[in-house]
């Protein structure tokens, strides 16, 4: 029995700190416990093991060792067999920026870089106020006419001809930020006290979310156009652009009413009992603490939207999937579609993944305000 | 029943220019009746506490007043403003009229000086300056001033009654509702949160109070106010009430809060 456990004693606090048995702690023990502390995950690690050393090197060697460097042409990279890195060279501009005129394509370039600048601003929480809005604004006419042009001595060029990475850049975040507002106010008419509003939000959603995105563009893209009378026509870019702002908007609108939802019944009352009217307490309470907690799903709908926009090429527009696509079509260029797609897929990655690590700075930022 | 009736006309209440007048209310959750003809006026500067057992309709009743409660038959009037459909007119009231909840429902989102600051800013159309100035002055008066830049969460349970009920002062209301201001509270905390009402009581704040602290009631009320089922069963002064109380239900009550 050892002298200082019997109950009714005082303890005196002074057993000196020991270091814990080594077999608990160290990569040996590391390993033990994670991937070898079963006979069944001892067969996986041994199994993954191997597949992995079976397929890395030959990815490696055919990434970087045997690939060729910019400026082998197509025929020696056959030959060869690695990857062909000619291929995202010489092809850049034209995935990039599609049928833009070639002379005239510092234009897309300088709209890409306005939208990514517009966008890393509005991340930043300083930056939301009023005045954002205005920014916005200026920002996107500048992007409108670099890209239509046709004034300040800039030569017009068509929507059609748009394509590449501005297009898909447009078609997300001019979707993205109308479709946002929109879904708000589709969330708040669903929990709306007026049953009009109420039935409207829900019907909406509901036909909205029933149906896919493609037949949604072709109904755009085909359809619509049949009810118009003969003569007047509506620009296809716009249409497109208007069947993604719906379809993002119903998706959003049931990720911010699952928000709304997870708000205790005594913060409406507690704003309501301060006088507040019914669009001070959303704008102030309600909706502030409900879009916080929404920020999982709907950057899932972010994400998703931004991909999504390469649906477009069904309806004969080039988005950078669309652009990556139509440059396999060269014949001095068929069969390379390995490096095309891991190029413009190493693009879609950057942009998801940002968007996926500035929400969670963004929700660890807007828990640390309120820690419950 | 006459007999109830007669033990609450016992003593007539108010004495003062009433602000609070309601004339024979009634109210139904759906075909639950919960509040049965109730008739009750408040003087300006009066202090009532209103006990019953759970499920009377207390809280209702007093929930009615800044209409978080709709009631469906008979009449409320708040400050000359007859509490209808009519949804500016519930805003007026509204400003007029504060309340501080059970479990605090404080804005988890904003700072404590932000909680006092936003209805003044937005609803009472203050400047900002001015209303930081006026919350600081009552969160000093609620002994948390120390507290304004942390978050509702950052603070234990007294402390944030205390500032949901600075928040409510910061609108300058003409009359308070307290809705179990201290049932949600640990024991040694209902003691911070009673003085800071004790003090506004002191101050002449016309206090309307559903709780179970029944030496509060006795020490500042001007009148306590039972109810069971529904109704009102009797009213008189904490000293009346507590000493020859007239209703069985409300000796039978009394005996029961007081005899442990």
């Amino acid at each position: 029995m050892a002298n200082n456990v019997h109950t009714g004693n005082v303890h005196s606090g002074n057993i000196p700190d020991e270091r814990p048995p080594s077999n608990t702690v160290g990569p040996v023990a590391w390993l033990r416990n994670n991937l070898f502390n079963t006979w069944y995950n001892a067969l996986l690690t041994i199994l993954i093991a191997w597949l992995l050393f079976k397929a890395i090197p030959p990815l490696l060697d055919w990434l970087i060792f045997s690939a060729n460097s910019f400026g082998t042409p197509p025929q020696v990279c056959r030959q060869e067999g690695g990857a062909c890195w000619t291929f995202v060279s010489e092809k850049l501009r034209f995935v990039m920026f599609g049928t833009f005129p070639y002379d005239e394509q510092w234009r897309p370039l300088i709209t890409i870089v306005i939208i990514i600048a517009l966008v890393l601003a509005s991340c930043d929480r300083r930056f939301w106020k009023p005045w954002l809005a205005l920014v916005w604004i200026a920002g996107l006419t500048a992007v409108g006419v670099l890209m239509w042009g046709g004034v300040l001595g800039l030569t017009y060029v068509e929507n059609t001809l748009w394509g590449g990475l501005p297009l898909t850049l447009m078609l997300s975040v001019v979707g993205l930020s109308v479709a946002f507002p929109a879904s708000v106010l589709l969330a708040l008419g669903r929990r709306s006290q007026l049953p009009a509003i109420r039935v409207i939000s829900v019907t909406y959603i509901e036909l909205i979310r029933g149906v896919p995105l493609i037949s949604l563009l072709f109904m755009a893209s085909v359809m619509f156009p049949l009810f118009l009378p003969t003569g007047v026509n509506f620009d296809k870019l716009l249409r497109a652009q208007i069947a993604f702002i719906m379809f993002a908007a119903a998706y959003m609108a049931e990720a911010i009413r699952g928000g709304l939802q997870a708000i205790p019944k005594g913060q409406y009352e507690a704003a309501d009992a301060l006088g507040l009217n019914y669009w001070q307490a959303m704008g102030k309470i309600i909706l502030p603490q409900a879009l916080a907690i929404s920020i999982p799903p709907l950057v899932n709908t972010f994400i998703s939207f931004f991909k999504d926009t390469s649906l477009v090429i069904i309806i004969g527009l080039y988005d950078l999937l669309g652009t990556a696509k139509a440059a396999l079509s060269d014949p001095a260029w068929r069969g390379f579609y390995r490096e095309a797609y891991l190029f413009i897929g190493v693009i879609y990655w950057v942009f998801c993944f940002s968007m996926s690590k500035y929400s969670q700075k963004l929700e660890r930022d807007l828990r640390r305000g309120h820690r419950r | 029943m006459t007999m109830t009736q007669t033990a609450g006309a016992a003593r007539s209440f108010p004495q003062g220019e009433p602000i609070i007048q309601c004339q024979g209310v009634h109210k139904w959750y759906g075909e639950f009746h919960v509040l049965k003809n109730i008739d009750l006026s408040v003087a300006k500067g009066e202090r009532i506490v209103i006990c019953g057992p759970s499920g009377s309709g207390k809280s209702t009743m007093i929930r009615c007043l800044n209409r978080l409660e709709e009631h469906q038959k008979g009449s409320i009037i708040v400050d000359g403003i007859e509490l209808t459909g009519n949804l500016k007119n519930i805003e007026l009231v509204r400003r007029e009229v504060g309340m501080v909840f059970q479990h605090f429902n404080l804005f988890p989102h904003l700072t404590v000086l932000e909680n006092c600051t936003l209805a003044p800013i937005w609803v009472r159309k203050k400047p900002k300056a001015e209303a930081e100035e006026m919350a600081m002055r009552y969160l000093k008066r609620v002994r948390i001033a120390e507290q304004a830049h942390k978050y509702p969460g950052q603070l234990s349970g007294g402390q944030q009654q205390r500032v949901a009920i600075a928040r409510s002062l910061c609108m300058s209301p003409k009359v308070m509702l307290f809705d179990e201001p201290t049932s949600a509270l640990d024991p040694e905390m209902v003691k911070e949160v009673l003085d800071v009402m004790i003090g506004l009581a002191e101050d002449g704040m016309t206090m309307l109070c559903v709780t179970h602290e029944m030496g509060f009631a006795k020490s500042v009320a001007d009148r306590v106010i039972f109810m069971d089922r529904g109704e009102i069963v009797e009213q008189n002064t904490p000293n009346e009430f507590f000493n020859s109380p007239q209703s069985d239900r409300t000796k039978l009550f009394l005996s029961q809060i007081l005899n442990h």
